[in-house]
């Protein structure tokens, strides 16, 4: 029977007609085309991220340079932070969670597959609605047009007093329609996991992939919901004149800091831990060892979980907080580095003693496991509160930011992408070019965002548009520059690799890496149908178990 | 794989959690979220009006209203469970009288609206009191009529005689938003009425 189906299959290579598959994509409510569809989204919106950063490196290259005028510049960083963090890390994280965990725990797809559609769409209508403010942020007034208050929108920046136009209007209502996508996303991941698990798969023989993306999606449960609540506040400001956050009748600025934040630092746990999920995959296969210390990784992962819900206000020591606030949330957010810590700690225990093959995903989350470090020890540096109160807003917490976000997100997001590309597409991508990107990369990386501490310490604050030679900037802002072009020139390569090894590269065939999850037990690129018959597991390494009779894991779990 | 688990014992049925349900524990979740922002900013924003009118003037406890939102929790909760049971038109009857209570309890919430916006001058842009007000009760409201929504489509399948005694899981897991949107209630009706005022 199976041989007729693909004598069959083989003897229609007819393409369907180019609308007819462009219905498909858009009515699908398939997990894999939607994780394709979420990860091509922010990979789109990463080139326009990147060129509003390059604007602004372009602009920052020399002291008193005039390539854009300063309301351009104070565009270029809104829109630049707003996309990177809503339409960038998101869609992909979520992309690569909904593509993959399905077939990670044994199911045909997620618990709620019409939701997932439904979720990525306002996704990507909320990042269309973002950009269109180019079109019709100016309103009647002709009063600028993109967003240009930056993106964490302080209060009162976004009254309508001091923002004009619609361009608050378009930044506020994108942001409410992709954390509704947000939020159903991270209900349907819950839901998958918890419900959808193959037989013999309990809690504790999961992939670590699905464990921690089952602890993101809680996490954005609890972080974007509030993001949601202060859009409608600051809504019901702008239109229905209300006065939370007008302080002249009594409203308070600083609750808007509170709201935002209590949202935006477990947002960063949003997309580390997934960042996380991605190491914890590609690093034991690479290392030709099991993950060391599991049910550890699993508990370190809950308390970054937990933990993250109580440290917002280290964004606001400058602020002015009671000494006791100030003290809790140093504490807090010191606390945090134990348990991220640990996790280090147990990526180095798998690396050690293993027969360790540096292909592309693995140097991808080698010098994760470095950036991430740095960022993290910048990250305690901020958090003493009168070490923040010298550099907060300035070039230190842009570099501190960066690595975390750069050097320790997309670092792995990259090597997600190189690692699953055969599984997604059927076709090894170019293993050179790989490495010339990763390379190219990691030089960039640290020109731009390890040089970037300097000027930060020599007190260049973030967000002007330009500064006086002579101030001791001017060659540090230069190399910085630099960095970036070489960062953007290994972009270049990434997507050209892609593009070029989905037409042309090698036959990957199911299991190029000898891995151990459920994914890479069936045909790449997946049927639609994922599993034939529904897969049934004794232990966390299911294909080790396929491959090793003689040695199965599940005698010593 | 598969014969080599013939020679195992044989294993316990494979039973996991209904989806519906930890669906809908998890949009509570995220509700819950939202609406514990617009509480913390109605308890700290209590007394920082500049101007009037200020709530212990013009607020009346609505208890007869509050009375017949928490009482259709009770009356939803028995529909469901008749309907669990087969008896079909008793769960007919319980799920009207639902209706008919949350519907009452809307009403209640634009009779109060009307006093206030007509009679007592105050609007979502008056003061500070009257922005949290109208957007938390507001927000509740919006949360109220959704689940009529709900309720009434329900019910035009059970006037069709669609709603079968297998519904009743389903049925349940809508039963659960309805219970939190009267939990939310204590909590809004606590902070609105009886600290805030």
């Amino acid at each position: 029977m199976s041989t007729g189906l693909i004598a069959w299959d083989t003897a229609t290579p007819a393409r369907a007609p180019l609308v007819e598959t462009l219905h498909e994509w858009v009515t699908t409510v398939d997990h894999k085309r939607l994780g394709i569809m979420y990860v091509l989204y922010g990979l789109v919106l990463l080139m326009a991220g990147g060129v509003e950063a390059t604007i602004m490196r372009i602009q920052l290259i020399r002291p008193l340079n005039h390539f854009v005028s300063p309301q351009v510049f104070n565009r270029m960083f809104t829109m630049h932070g707003t996309t990177m963090i809503f339409f960038v890390a998101m869609p992909m994280v979520f992309g690569f969670a909904t593509y993959l965990v399905p077939l990670m725990i044994g199911a045909r797809d997620m618990a709620f597959p019409r939701l997932n559609a439904f979720s990525f769409w306002m996704t990507a209508f909320g990042g269309l609605l973002l950009y269109s403010s180019f079109i019709g942020g100016d309103g009647l007034y002709g009063a600028g047009n993109a967003p240009d208050v930056g993106w964490f929108a302080y209060a009162p920046l976004t009254s309508r007093t001091f923002s004009v136009g619609h361009s608050t209007d378009f930044w506020t209502l994108s942001l409410l329609v992709s954390s509704v996508g947000s939020i159903g996303t991270a209900v349907n991941i819950i839901a998958t996991v918890i419900c959808m698990r193959c037989p013999g798969m309990t809690l504790g023989k999961m992939p670590l992939f699905a464990w921690l993306n089952i602890v993101m999606a809680g996490v954005a449960i609890l972080a974007v919901s509030p993001l949601s609540a202060a859009q409608l506040m600051l809504m019901v400001d702008r239109y229905l004149g209300g006065h939370f956050f007008d302080t002249q009748a009594g409203g308070s600025a600083v609750m808007w800091m509170h709201f935002f934040w209590v949202f935006g630092h477990p947002e960063v746990y949003v997309l580390v831990i997934p960042a996380f999920a991605f190491a914890s995959e590609i690093i034991p296969v690479f290392s030709r060892k099991a993950i060391f210390g599991y049910p550890v990784m699993v508990a370190a992962t809950i308390g970054i979980g937990f933990i993250s819900m109580s440290v917002w206000a280290h964004h606001m020591f400058t602020v002015g907080m009671p000494s006791n606030g100030n003290t809790f949330f140093v504490l807090s957010t010191m606390a945090i580095a134990v348990p991220t810590g640990i996790k280090i700690f147990n990526w180095l225990g798998t690396m050690w003693g293993g027969k360790i093959q540096f292909k592309t995903p693995m140097l991808f989350c080698v010098a994760f496991l470095f950036q991430f470090l740095i960022a993290g020890l910048t990250g305690v540096m901020l958090a003493v509160a009168p070490f923040n109160w010298q550099v907060s807003a300035s070039y230190f917490v842009i570099a501190h930011f960066h690595y975390v976000i750069v050097g320790g997100i997309l670092f792995n997001i990259f090597g997600a992408f190189y690692y699953w590309f055969p599984k997604v597409t059927g076709r090894m991508y170019d293993e050179r070019l790989g490495q010339l990107h990763f390379w190219l990369f990691v030089i960039g990386f640290h020109v731009t965002f390890t040089l970037m501490h300097i000027p930060g310490i020599l007190g260049m604050p973030r967000r002007i548009y330009t500064y006086e030679p002579g101030r001791g900037w001017d060659a540090w802002n230069l190399l910085v520059s630099i960095g970036a072009f070489i960062q953007a020139l290994g972009i270049l390569v990434f997507v050209g690799n892609l593009a070029w090894s989905y037409f042309r590269g090698k036959l990957a065939g199911s299991d190029p890496w000898d891995a151990w999850t459920l994914e890479w037990s069936i045909s790449s690129p997946p049927p639609d149908y994922n599993f034939a018959t529904i897969p049934e597991v004794r232990s966390r390494r299911p294909l080790w178990d396929l491959k090793h009779p003689e040695d199965p894991d599940w005698k010593y779990e | 794989m598969s014969s080599m688990s013939v020679s195992l014992p044989r294993p316990q049925p494979w039973v996991l959690p209904s989806r519906g349900v930890v669906g809908m524990c998890c949009l509570i979740a995220a509700e819950s979220a939202i609406f514990t922002i617009f509480v913390i900013a109605y308890l700290f924003y209590i007394g920082k009006s500049v101007t009037g009118p200020q709530p212990e003037n013009v607020l009346r406890v609505p208890i007869f209203f509050t009375v017949c939102l928490l009482s259709s929790s009770a009356t939803i909760h028995i529909a469901v469970r008749q309907l669990h049971d087969g008896k079909e038109r008793m769960f007919a009857l319980w799920w009207l009288l639902t209706l008919i209570l949350g519907a009452l309890f809307l009403g209640g919430t634009a009779l109060e609206w009307r006093r206030l916006i007509y009679d007592e001058g105050l609007t979502i842009s008056t003061n500070l009191f009257g922005t949290t007000y109208y957007s938390l009760v507001g927000l509740h409201a919006f949360h109220v009529t959704v689940g009529l929504i709900a309720l009434t489509s329900v019910a035009a399948f059970t006037a069709l005689r669609l709603i079968k005694r297998e519904h009743a899981g389903r049925l349940h897991v809508l039963s659960m938003y309805w219970h939190f949107v009267d939990a939310v209630w204590v909590v809004v009706f606590t902070v609105v009425y009886l600290i805030g005022r």
